[in-house]
């Protein structure tokens, strides 16, 4: 059982969780990712570390209200244990030897991007940072993001903080007007880093994108993560999440995303319900 | 009374009925029968029996306690040699292992060895007798990576000796293909469990939820002041063919299949895990991991289930039992015949296989008869889900983060076949790590072999080991 040490509401959507781990809290890197199960009846699912503590033995954890699942966590508050928490999973992102990046998180990948840019900036790179929103009520992680960055740039589709646009119209300004990017680094939805990565294509930009298929187990023994990457079949949950954006068959990821899409749907309609008729009675 | 020919049968769950079903199939002797077919035992002098079994169960021995009705003893005997009997009388390959060299299968059908020891154990479990031996908490200590047959196995014999023992698993329940592999129908959960309480009331430790290589590396374990460690942790990695299509939604591989149903109970409401429940499924290979996803997904709701193997029935190495109840539940067997491409819809969803028709020729290197694609035999059958169960290979995790341990060159680790030693001073590794995806009873026999040995390396290194005396 992992105790739950912190518990704060990002927004609507999005809850941020400090979880006592201190094996996995000992180890853990920018880009690994830990699996969790919150009960008996509970699937595996994974999420990326976002921080740890390895003197407190915590290790961090942003999660995005999308489903079951996720909406059975945020049940949970400070004191209750999480049944299975596994990891640290994955390879750690390789971030020797750049000098000038740009991290880019879309919505909930933010807290993944964060972690990158922070190990970055702490090695000494020179670290810009463009985050982008649906809108301005569902920023993350801002002071964060602008204390590990040498500029921050927040953009919201609708434009209601004022800045308009895609990350890529950002990214394509900051490329244009200069900035001698040697690494992108882009996390969030898979379109996304697909428009990202068609982008810094033109400008021959080596960019990193950490994926998001469906896993189970996490460690390399089933093959339900697996994607194409350059023409070979890797697991993402052992060769990557990250890989060279470049070489990732994105169409294949995303019919791959969708392959449980109505069991989903039927589950988390099913349990707003209880949740509903729950608070109902209560 | 004449003894008959022929083994008693075994009641069995109706074949319309169990398919709709994952309670257990075979249902077990009742005292009257398994008396009977003890009887039929002949207690011969040179015990073929016991040299076809990996681990030499006395069977003779505790056949004739079964003869008198003396089932605790049968059981307590079978015990001094294996430490899982009612899993191993369950899925042991008997026809391969020992009822392969029963005399009395010269005429007629062997003693039923494996559904007598199935038998035994039941009795013994539904007796809930008390475990000998127990393990010293204050006793030296030793560390099992894998909480599978062979660790489990390992775990006990150390605990026996007074070790104090822990079992690192890095999935969330222990019993490795106990639990994620085998189905309920083949194994039920609750034989596995009882027995992995066993091992808790001997004293054993067991950890789940720790990836050694990545939560915990071994190198650490010895840090911690390990004296031993075990390598059991299996060959789960899966194999796939390579084929055009092998990434469209609805093809699985065997252990993504069979994790979702038996581990995570996918097939029950209850359990959030999803399946996709295919009307059309083809698995791919003939081994029990072929026959365990079929019938599975025959269980879940599927009309059509094939199974495709590239050669004929006598080289399929699937236990001869299952491959019957399989066909008596209507799985259908298109065999000499071999996937060549996956087709899909614009959606990516898989509709369709292109199969060829295979033709046996010489035999090859496994002395198995070469399949050999028969040009223009192509073919197209509809399926909506592929199962792809043609083989698994040990997962590199380990290799790639404990120093000095050498391996062959399909990752396979190297030990010294009568100690289980590897070639790093104080790890022993046995079972599918070893020998690459093999038996159950394989691998507790290797459990138990290394278990002897790091009794041996313990007690002669007076607790001075570790990465620092590490000969790599």
């Amino acid at each position: 059982m992992f105790t739950i040490v912190e518990k704060r509401i990002l927004n609507d959507s999005m809850t941020l969780m400090a979880v006592e781990a201190p094996y996995i809290a000992k180890k853990a890197k920018a880009g690994q990712f830990i699996i969790l199960r919150v009960n008996e009846f509970g699937e595996r699912i994974p999420l990326t570390v976002a921080d740890y503590d390895r003197e407190k033995g915590t290790i961090t954890i942003i999660y995005q209200k999308v489903g079951k699942t996720t909406l059975m966590l945020d049940q949970l508050n400070v004191g209750d244990a999480i049944l299975d928490f596994i990891g640290p999973l994955g390879k750690a992102t390789e971030l020797e030897g750049y000098k000038n990046v740009t991290v880019i998180g879309g919505g909930a990948g933010c807290a993944i991007a964060y972690p990158q840019a922070k190990a970055l900036h702490g090695m000494g790179a020179k670290v810009d940072m463009i985050a982008g929103f649906r809108n301005k009520d569902i920023i993350i992680l801002e002071d964060e993001m602008k204390a590990v960055s040498d500029h921050l740039i927040l953009t919201t589709d609708d434009g209601s903080n004022g800045n308009k646009g895609f990350v890529t119209d950002a990214l394509r300004k900051n490329i244009e007007d200069g900035a001698g990017y040697d690494l992108v680094i882009a996390i969030g939805p898979l379109v996304m880093m697909r428009a990202v990565c068609n982008l810094t294509k033109e400008y021959n930009i080596k960019t990193l994108i950490s994926m998001n298929p469906i896993m189970i187990d996490g460690t390399g023994m089933c093959g339900g993560c697996r994607l194409t990457v350059g023409g070979k079949t890797k697991f993402a949950c052992v060769d990557g999440p990250d890989f060279d954006g470049h070489e990732v068959d994105f169409d294949e990821a995303i019919k791959r995303s969708r392959t449980y899409s109505e069991s989903e749907k039927e589950a988390t309609r099913e349990y707003n319900c209880r949740l509903m008729e729950g608070a109902k009675n209560a | 009374m004449a003894v008959s020919m022929k083994k008693a049968g075994m009641p069995v769950q109706d074949a319309q009925i169990r398919k709709t079903n994952f309670n257990e199939v075979a249902l077990g002797y009742s005292a009257e029968t398994a008396v009977e077919e003890a009887k039929r035992c002949l207690n011969c002098k040179n015990r073929p029996c016991v040299a076809g079994c990996p681990v030499s169960v006395k069977i003779p021995e505790f056949i004739a306690h079964m003869k008198d009705g003396r089932f605790e003893e049968a059981y307590q005997t079978i015990r001094e040699t294996n430490a899982l009997p009612a899993v191993c009388g369950r899925v042991c390959p008997q026809e391969s292992q020992c009822e392969g060299k029963c005399v009395r299968g010269i005429k007629g059908e062997p003693v039923g060895i494996g559904r007598l020891e199935r038998f035994a154990a039941d009795c013994h479990m539904s007796n809930a007798v008390s475990e000998n031996g127990h393990s010293d908490p204050d006793g030296p200590k030793a560390a099992v990576v894998g909480a599978g047959p062979s660790g489990l196995t390992c775990a006990g014999e150390l605990a026996r000796k007074g070790y104090a023992v822990t079992v690192f698993e890095a999935l969330h329940k222990p019993g490795g293909v106990l639990v994620y592999g085998i189905p309920e129908f083949r194994l039920p959960k609750k034989i596995v469990s009882a027995e992995i309480d066993n091992l808790k009331k001997m004293g054993v430790k067991i950890e789940t939820d720790i990836v050694i290589g990545k939560t915990i590396t071994v190198d650490e374990l010895f840090e911690q002041g390990f004296k031993a460690v075990f390598i059991g942790s299996g060959a789960g990695f899966p194999t796939f063919l390579g084929i055009k299509g092998e990434n469209l939604n609805g093809v699985y591989s065997a252990n993504e299949y069979l994790t979702r149903i038996n581990l995570m109970k996918a097939y029950q409401a209850e359990y959030e895990t999803p399946i996709f429940k295919g009307k059309k499924v083809a698995v791919v290979g003939g081994g029990n991991v072929a026959m365990d996803a079929a019938r599975s997904a025959l269980r879940v709701g599927a009309e059509t289930v094939y199974i495709l193997y590239r050669r004929s029935l006598k080289e399929m190495p699937a236990r001869s039992e299952e491959v019957e109840h399989a066909s008596e539940e209507g799985v259908q067997f298109q065999l000499l015949t071999n996937p060549v491409r996956f087709i899909g819809d614009e959606k990516g969803w898989l509709k369709g296989v292109e199969c060829i028709k295979m033709e046996l020729g010489e035999p090859d290197a496994s002395g198995r008869r070469r399949p050999i694609e028969q040009k223009g035999s192509e073919f197209v059958l509809d399926i909506d889900t592929a199962i792809i169960a043609v083989g698994t290979s040990p997962n590199p995790l380990i290799r790639k983060t404990t120093r000095g341990i050498e391996v062959n060159r399909h990752g396979c680790i190297i030990v010294s076949e009568e100690s289980g030693e590897t070639s790093r001073q104080g790890i022993f590794a046995g079972g599918d790590a070893v020998t690459g995806a093999a038996t159950v009873i394989l691998a507790m026999g290797a459990g138990r072999k290394a278990a002897a040995a790091m009794d041996r390396y313990i007690q002669n290194n007076s607790g001075v080991c570790g990465p620092s005396s590490s000969r790599a």
